[in-house]
């Protein structure tokens, strides 16, 4: 038989609020799995021409998967959002860039024709599955040397960057990390960030039930002077703090992928158009540089120089990470096509979901900026590895067809 | 207020400021949450309502003012209305009127805010919450919520606003069908569908994203984008349906409970409308609670409901339930109605092989055949899905020989009431079934411990005495012969669980519990008869007790030939006290089954039974029945054929279906002297099922 990919497209992506993790964050009393539920149910909602039966797959991906976030939780999270049942789900996990892969592995299956729509999307409730909950690493990792012993201490891992850089100094991440905060407030004032949250109900049986409708980790008050006084508790005397790299976090992201033609038949819009991905493996121990060899994969599989890319939504797992990706790229550290609307520093980074909050946010500023015609979402990833995915802004303006 | 409930659990008032989407300023959203989980649902009691009352306080205080106020509930539980487990601490009009003013004066707070007010029914909402839900100016519903008024299925009123708003929020006649039919049908409640169709609630959302749509659609109310539409209320459809009402009282309660009577009242009272007569119409409902709250028939009321909800779930005298044998296979002996009636019980609840046996094939099969047609007859009604109504057809099965009984762990014997086959049958069972299998008999009346005395092992024998329709009966008297162990006894309480039956212990004596009370009450009738009562008369005697039929339709319920059979057994045991009469063996000969030949109509071939020459007014009818049964329930507790009078109560309410207002039966014996004046005492102390003194 012969075969043609077929294009695929973002159609919409939302997101819970994002948390802080822990017993008084605004998730301590709601489950994760309803997290993902909420996400689901308002991407049918805002996109009335999909009939429900017509997604072929639910990928959700959680870094834990156990508990609520256990019992394969996109088929649990599709029954309980109350999808046909005739609808699959499956979890998947890549720790931080699990959203992601669940994008990338859906969005080949809509290009090699197995899916018409699919939903991809993650959720990480790190108050109840603190990193690392019931790890059991396999001793031969350290007897025979195959990783670092601090390569699964993702703090010690930002530590090691900055000795393989030394150029990227503390101050840099400190300021970076204030830009951050700034970029978010002022995203958020503009009401840029914010149409894409889905109010999440929530239950304090102390307190009685209260609504997320707005993220909780933002540190709007931050100052240089007060990011240079926090501990460094990686490393005495180091360089990471909890003011240059992102919180400990809960929340859900969600989104709709379909074939371009389905999109349209279906009469869904359009908000990006995959353009390619890569994922590359580094030394665990300094697993922040994963984007960069992700990045050259991509741009090589794509025909793409780093050059055609007009918007970056990088993950900030840490400052000196995202540093380390403009520095090898020659982009400055503060230039305006670099997380616009700030990023996780500010807004928080619930391990396997960001992914999919990288690309809705991408996806919201092609809407506004035409005149960009590629954008690209990458992240670092725990164990030492990187994800890109390059996406095409459909209403770019030089568009001819 | 005055009057505190000692140990309330209390239902906190939990108030958040919210921001949501789309609204200027802020919702405030109280949360009515006990503390304790779904398994004990919020109620109000003098704590929750000062709760309330702060919280509302609260709110009014809060600048700047609120944009809305929401009420929701906790996880699964709206809220289930007033805290009845401290009406007994109610000693005086004075506190029960307290209850009944403070609910309306806090209740009418919501209704009368100047900010607009939502109620967010999110799960189960009964009685006060109900009435909590309706002063609010709108309500959602959780698609999966329920509502009802159970009050007058508990003997009182909606008396926190209930009975003057609903019928003006959705019309008298479905005002009817939810305060006074449904708290009568079993107290029915009202699916989240329906009650939204009805009008209760304003808008149904999917309990998936209950709350989080409901703030929304409160919003949209806020702004105009939602506009809710409510009924036009017609004055005059009133005087047919609160006749429909009093139809409804007079054919449930033979306007024996005065507390669905007093609804009726307050129903027809709502007619002037809650914005021109609110006042008039709390100011009656304070009139009828607390009246109602000092009456003996309501605290009957929840003595009865305190037993069919505690007492029947943990069965007095039960012995520890790790005792219990695992039930894997059930044989039933014979293949009768009565059996085959048990069959499909037992393989609907246990989902374990069930076998059939009996002496002829075609008995067999026919009973096999009454089985599977009755599981057809439930999938045919979406009550069983295909696969499990092949489960369970392939579960049931037949046979001649009593083989098929050998990997069994328990067989019950549905045989005819005679002494010898019942022995006969069970040794022939012994001698295939495992030295542990629970041998149990359905007697109605005959001794368990002879049924056991020849067998090998006689401890295994217990009696299950179900009660006709199986199906729909939640008695059963668990039978404890001379014998009887303890491992046998727990199986057959844990059995009775799995079957979702209500279990009492009863001793091995004449007739068990109920059988025998019937058939002493009905035989002081059937004698009134033969001396000279018309039937008419005798059969409407009872009326002011509001039993749920009269005594010549039990007669009929019962089946002549089971009421002569259990009528000589007790006859046998003892003969001053329970006469076999010429009617009833008349009766049985000429094969009728009811005394009336059409309503009302004594039949013609039994002309002559009420031939006697001294007539009973129905006022003596009464009082020889009920001196009757009062003198049997003191016998029977001195035999010690139960633990407490508390199962006898127990047993009527659930086995004979007497009302709640007659606690059974004790309290109304307790309360009209009856007892005293039989017995020289009281069943019950002052105050337990009654006012305390």
């Amino acid at each position: 038989m012969s075969r043609s990919l077929r294009e695929v497209v973002f159609v919409d992506g939302v997101r819970t609020p994002f948390g802080k993790a822990g017993p008084k964050g605004l998730y301590a009393e709601t489950r994760a799995d309803d997290l993902v539920v909420r996400c689901i149910r308002e991407l049918l909602r805002r996109n009335p021409s999909l009939p429900a039966d017509r997604v072929d797959e639910v990928a959700i991906a959680a870094t834990t998967q156990i508990g609520d976030q256990g019992l394969t939780i996109g088929r649990s999270a599709a029954l309980l959002a109350g999808l046909p049942k005739s609808v699959p789900g499956f979890a998947i996990d890549r720790m931080c860039a699990g959203a992601m892969t669940a994008v990338t592995t859906t969005a080949s299956g809509i290009a090699f024709g197995a899916y018409d729509v699919a939903i991809a999307g993650g959720v990480e409730h790190m108050g109840h599955h603190p990193m690392g909950e019931g790890v059991d690493p396999n001793p031969r990792f350290l007897s025979e040397k195959i990783v670092d012993p601090s390569a699964l201490v993702m703090g010690s891992t930002a530590e090691n960057l900055h000795d393989r850089f030394p150029h990227l100094t503390k101050e840099r991440c400190d300021a970076f990390a204030l830009a951050s905060q700034q970029k978010y407030a002022k995203a958020v004032a503009n009401g840029q960030i914010g149409p894409e949250l889905v109010p999440v109900a929530t239950r304090s049986a102390e307190n009685g039930f209260g609504l997320a409708t707005v993220d909780e980790p933002p540190r709007p008050n931050t100052t240089l002077d007060g990011l240079a006084t926090l501990k460094t508790p990686f490393r005495p005397h180091g360089h990471v703090t909890a003011g240059n790299a992102a919180g400990l976090n809960d929340g859900a992201t969600g989104c709709l992928l379909a074939a371009e033609d389905v999109a349209r038949e279906l009469g869904l819009t359009i908000g990006m158009r995959l353009v390619g991905f890569g994922f590359a493996g580094v030394e665990p121990e300094v697993m922040g540089v994963g984007p960069i060899p992700a990045t050259e994969k991509a741009l090589a599989s794509t025909g793409l120089s780093i050059g055609d890319i007009g918007l970056f939504e990088l993950n900030e797992a840490f400052a000196v990470q995202v540093l380390a990706f403009l520095d090898h790229y020659g982009i400055a550290d503060d230039d305006e096509r670099v997380n616009p609307w700030g990023g996780a520093i500010a807004v928080g980074h619930p391990l396997a979901s960001s992914g999919v909050r990288l690309m809705t946010q991408l996806s919201r500023q092609f809407a506004e900026r035409p005149d960009v015609r590629y954008g690209l979402t990458a992240m670092c990833i725990g164990m030492g590895m990187g994800g890109t995915v390059i996406w095409e802004n459909p209403n770019w303006e030089g568009a001819t067809d | 207020m005055t009057a505190v409930f000692e140990n309330e659990v209390v239902t906190a008032a939990k108030v958040r400021y919210l921001r949501a989407p789309g609204l200027a300023g802020e919702l405030a959203l109280v949360t009515l949450d006990n503390g304790h989980d779904h398994t004990r649902p919020s109620t109000f009691g003098p704590g929750g309502l000062a709760s309330l009352d702060a919280a509302l306080d609260e709110i009014a205080a809060h600048s700047p003012a609120p944009m809305a106020i929401g009420v929701t509930g906790k996880p699964f539980v709206f809220a289930v209305g007033a805290d009845l487990s401290g009406v007994p601490s109610v000693t005086d009009a004075a506190a029960a009127r307290e209850i009944a003013e403070t609910g309306h004066r806090v209740f009418r707070r919501v209704k009368d805010s100047s900010i607009p007010t939502f109620a967010f029914v999110n799960g189960i909402a009964l009685g006060g919450g109900l009435e909590l839900a309706l002063h609010c100016h709108y309500r959602t519903i959780s698609g999966t919520a329920m509502v009802a008024f159970p009050e007058v299925f508990l003997g009182l009123v909606p008396g926190w606003g209930g009975t003057q708003l609903l019928p003006n929020l959705i019309g008298i006649d479905p005002a009817v069908t939810v305060i006074v039919e449904n708290a009568l049908a079993q107290n029915k409640m009202t699916p989240a569908p329906k009650a939204a169709k009805l009008g209760i609630a304003d808008a149904v959302f999917e309990p998936a994203d209950f709350l989080e749509r409901s703030i929304e659609w409160a919003v949209g109310v806020l702004s105009g984008e939602v506009t809710v539409s409510r009924p036009d209320i017609d004055p005059a459809a009133w005087d047919e349906a609160i006749g429909r009402a009093r139809a409804i009282v007079a054919g449930r309660t033979r306007n024996a409970s005065p507390g669905a009577l007093r609804a009726v009242e307050l129903l027809d009272l709502a007619r002037a409308g809650v914005d021109a007569a609110f006042a008039a119409g709390t100011a009656a409902e304070d009139d009828a609670l607390t009246q109602l709250l000092m009456t003996d028939e309501l605290r009957a009321s929840l003595y009865s409901f305190d037993l069919v909800n505690k007492r029947a779930k943990r069965p007095a005298g039960a012995p520890d339930r790790s005792l219990a044998r695992k039930v894997t296979k059930v044989g039933v002996v014979g293949a009768g109605l009565m059996a085959s009636q048990l069959a499909l019980l037992f393989v609907r609840r246990l989902e374990v092989p069930v076998v059939l046996t009996d002496v002829d094939q075609a008995r067999v099969d026919k009973g096999v055949g009454y089985v599977h047609g009755e599981l057809d007859k439930l999938a045919q009604r979406g009550r069983l899905s295909g696969d499990a109504l092949n489960r369970l057809k392939g579960l049931v099965t037949g046979s001649r020989s009593k083989d098929v009984f050998a990997d069994a762990d328990l067989v019950i014997e549905a045989v005819f009431e005679e002494m010898s086959v019942k022995q006969q049958v069970f040794a022939e069972v012994e001698a295939v079934v495992s030295e542990t299998c629970v041998l149990a008999t359905n007697t109605s009346a005959l001794s368990v411990s002879a049924m056991a005395a020849k067998l090998e092992h006689p401890e295994r024998v217990v009696g299950l005495h179900f009660f006709n329709p199986v199906a729909v009966l939640p008695l059963i008297e668990v039978v404890r012969a001379e014998q009887t162990d303890d491992a046998t006894l727990a199986t057959a309480f844990a059995v009775g669980k799995q079957l979702k039956k209500s279990c009492v212990l009863v001793a091995d004596a004449p007739a068990f519990v109920v059988n025998r009370l019937l058939t002493r009450f009905l035989g002081e009738i059937t004698s009134a008869v033969e001396q000279g009562t018309p039937v008419a008369v005798a059969d409407r005697a009872l009326d002011p007790l509001g039993l749920p039929m009269s005594p010549f339709d039990l007669l009929t319920l019962v089946r002549p030939p089971v009421a002569l059979h259990v009528a000589e057994r007790l006859h046998e045991a003892f003969p001053d006290r329970f006469a076999v009469g010429a009617g009833l063996r008349r009766m049985v000969e000429l094969g009728k089954s009811s005394v009336y030949s059409e309503p009302g109509v004594v039949d013609p071939d039994l002309a002559g039974i009420d031939d006697g020459d001294s007539p009973l007014t129905e006022d003596e009818v009464r009082s020889r029945a009920e001196r009757a049964l009062a003198e049997e329930i003191r016998l029977m507790l001195d035999e010690g054929v139960v633990q407490a009078v508390q199962d006898i109560d127990l047993c009527m309410l659930l086995g004979a279906g007497w009302p709640f207002w007659l606690g059974g039966i004790s309290a109304h014996l307790d309360r009209t002297g009856v007892s005293e004046a039989v017995t020289g005492k009281l069943f019950l102390p002052k105050g337990v099922a009654s006012l305390p003194s």
